[in-house]
């Protein structure tokens, strides 16, 4: 009687015959706990030394306010351009056999290993009004870097790989029967992709425009040598993070650090919620 | 279930969906590639030869040498734990630590600097402590060092996790049945099973720690000649408009991200031959 209580008592881990359980856990519940677990909570803690009022005043200053708005517009933008342009690259590299194919599909992966700094530079030097791409536009009077719009430009150059890395699996994996059944129905080519394409690869979609979004939010290297950083007009959040401390003004830098991760969580978080909302509609 | 397989394109949109992605793959990713190589030579090779001789620039590429040397086996080894940790065993918690080993990935770079500082600078929680001790951490190796292995931390563990979780444990199961102990299953089954993802995920950490900009800027203080890593000596030609120079070494950092992907796509290759694909970075 009481052998069966202690066989279904409550267990915190399965038993295994493997070695190694508790080396494992206690070195990587060490090394989190140091490298992330306790950064995170000085995160966390120390914007409140003024109380919630100093908290308040730092991310309702002006200058952080634009700031937080150039962030999150310029990185929601680029997402959306992402999507769109990412889509093509991916269709294209899954769908088509044609010369520089492979060429193409390796040089999606660069954003990734290419360092910020170097991204940076060069965008800013292509963009400035006596740069390559930047002299194309500064007869019409549109400049791009130095502006928010150079930001939006940076933002798109990195977050490209995300979007493709995540459709181009699942375009891959694509059902081929199903569309064929559709084409000798007599379904024109835009209601293929409308009715069968586009809802299977929806997820992804939303999966890449996440993930693009949240490496844009918080991006620095790739955005602050085209950006130009004018208070108010063309300074990112992590930016201002930045300028605080090197006022030394610790709380109001952690503010403007949790403000950019609170907001941030709200909006994977909504885009998260769309993407169940999406896939429950699906299923029903 | 049958899939689409790529075929030679037909029709204006297929051609036009070539012509957009190759278009857009060569302005946003292709160009800014090749104008750090062209600004790098724009007055010839003797002069990007001169942004080496810089002492400088030979501490950088020391200071970067020495920050991946002690950051990258580091998340080597955790990232060895975390797998075998995570893909072996069943416990309670354990989607919060997986939670908290990807974290790093949705931090602003900025903020994985601002954290150590927020714990080591002048008026952080332990700054004045360690101050009393005489042991520097912001705006000195060991602050860069931090910042580096907080932002590459989950590169190795997420290449590790979706091979071995893949892979299963019936092999280690089967060794330790016959008597093997643990070091011993892991040094001849475990590891031999996970190499070459295991490298994959170091390439990439090493990319990213020698690459890293926005977190290292926080903490290193940028006095040149001790704490410019190679990126943050970067900013610092490219601000002095010593822009041949800042190319240059651009150049160096952009010749890695190249050595990297290649090497990967080839592990990858091996990999797929091998028949156990691991999850793309």
């Amino acid at each position: 009687m009481s052998r069966a209580l202690t066989l279904r008592r409550w267990r915190w881990r399965e038993p295994s015959i493997l070695p190694g359980f508790a080396p494992a856990l206690g070195f990587t519940l060490f090394y989190v706990g140091l490298i992330v677990l306790i950064p995170l909570c000085a995160l966390v803690a120390r914007p409140w030394e003024h109380g919630i009022g100093g908290f308040w005043a730092t991310i309702t200053e002006d200058r952080v306010l634009a700031a937080l708005r150039l962030s999150f517009t310029a990185a929601l933008a680029a997402a959306v351009v992402n999507v769109a342009m990412g889509l093509i690259v991916a269709w294209a590299l899954v769908r088509f056999e044609f010369p520089g194919r492979r060429l193409l599909d390796a040089a999606v992966d660069l954003p990734f290993a290419l360092p910020t700094a170097v991204a940076g530079i060069a965008l800013a030097t292509l963009y400035a009004p006596n740069g390559w791409v930047g002299a194309l536009f500064a007869p019409f009077g549109i400049k791009i870097a130095y502006t928010p719009l150079g930001v939006f430009i940076a933002l798109v150059a990195v977050g490209l790989p995300f979007i493709v890395r995540t459709v181009q699996p699942v375009l891959q994996d694509l059902d081929a029967e199903v569309e064929e059944a559709a084409r000798l129905l007599g379904a024109p080519a835009w209601r293929r992709f409308v009715e069968i394409i586009f809802p299977a690869i929806l997820p992804a979609l939303i999966t890449g425009f996440s993930l693009a979004f949240a490496r844009a939010v918080g991006e620095y290297g790739s955005v602050i040598f085209i950006a130009g950083n004018l208070p108010m007009k063309s300074e990112i959040a992590p930016l201002l993070i930045v300028v605080k401390l090197e006022q030394y003004n610790y709380a109001g830098a952690a503010s403007v650090g949790l403000a950019m991760l609170i907001l941030s969580f709200a909006v994977l978080a909504a885009i998260n919620l769309t993407q169940r909302v999406i896939a429950r509609r699906g299923a029903a | 279930m049958r899939t689409v397989v790529a075929s030679r394109p037909r029709g204006l949109f297929a051609w036009l969906a070539i012509t957009l992605a190759t278009a857009w793959v060569a302005l946003v990713i292709l160009l800014p590639l090749a104008s750090v190589f062209i600004e790098a030579f724009r007055k010839g090779v003797g002069a990007y030869l001169d942004a080496f001789r810089d002492p400088d620039a030979i501490a950088a590429i020391q200071l970067t040498l020495t920050v991946a040397a002690i950051s990258v086996p580091l998340n080597a080894l955790f990232g060895v734990a975390a797998a075998w940790l995570v893909t072996r065993f069943e416990f309670v918690g354990k989607t919060l630590l997986l939670t908290l080993i990807d974290l790093p990935f949705s931090l602003s770079p900025v903020i994985s600097g601002l954290v150590w500082v927020l714990l080591f600078g002048a008026s952080g929680w332990f700054g004045p402590l360690l101050d009393s001790l005489g042991i520097a951490v912001i705006f000195n190796v060991t602050g860069i060092v931090l910042a580096t292995i907080l932002v590459t931390l989950p590169f190795v563990a997420r290449e590790l996790i979706p091979l071995m979780q893949a892979q299963g444990a019936e092999e280690e199961i089967a060794a330790v049945t016959l008597g093997a102990g643990g070091l011993q299953t892991f040094f001849h089954v475990t590891l031999p099973n996970i190499a070459w993802a295991l490298l994959s995920g170091v390439l990439l950490c090493n990319a990213r720690a020698m690459g890293e900009f926005g977190a290292v800027s926080v903490v290193s203080g940028h006095i040149r000649g001790q704490t410019d890593t190679l990126p943050l000596h970067i900013e610092v030609l490219y601000n002095d408009y010593n822009f041949v120079a800042a190319f240059a070494v651009a150049s160096l950092l952009a010749g890695l991200a190249l050595v990297t992907l290649g090497a990967k796509a080839a592990l990858e290759w091996r990999l797929g031959r091998e028949g156990a694909g691991a999850g793309r970075g």
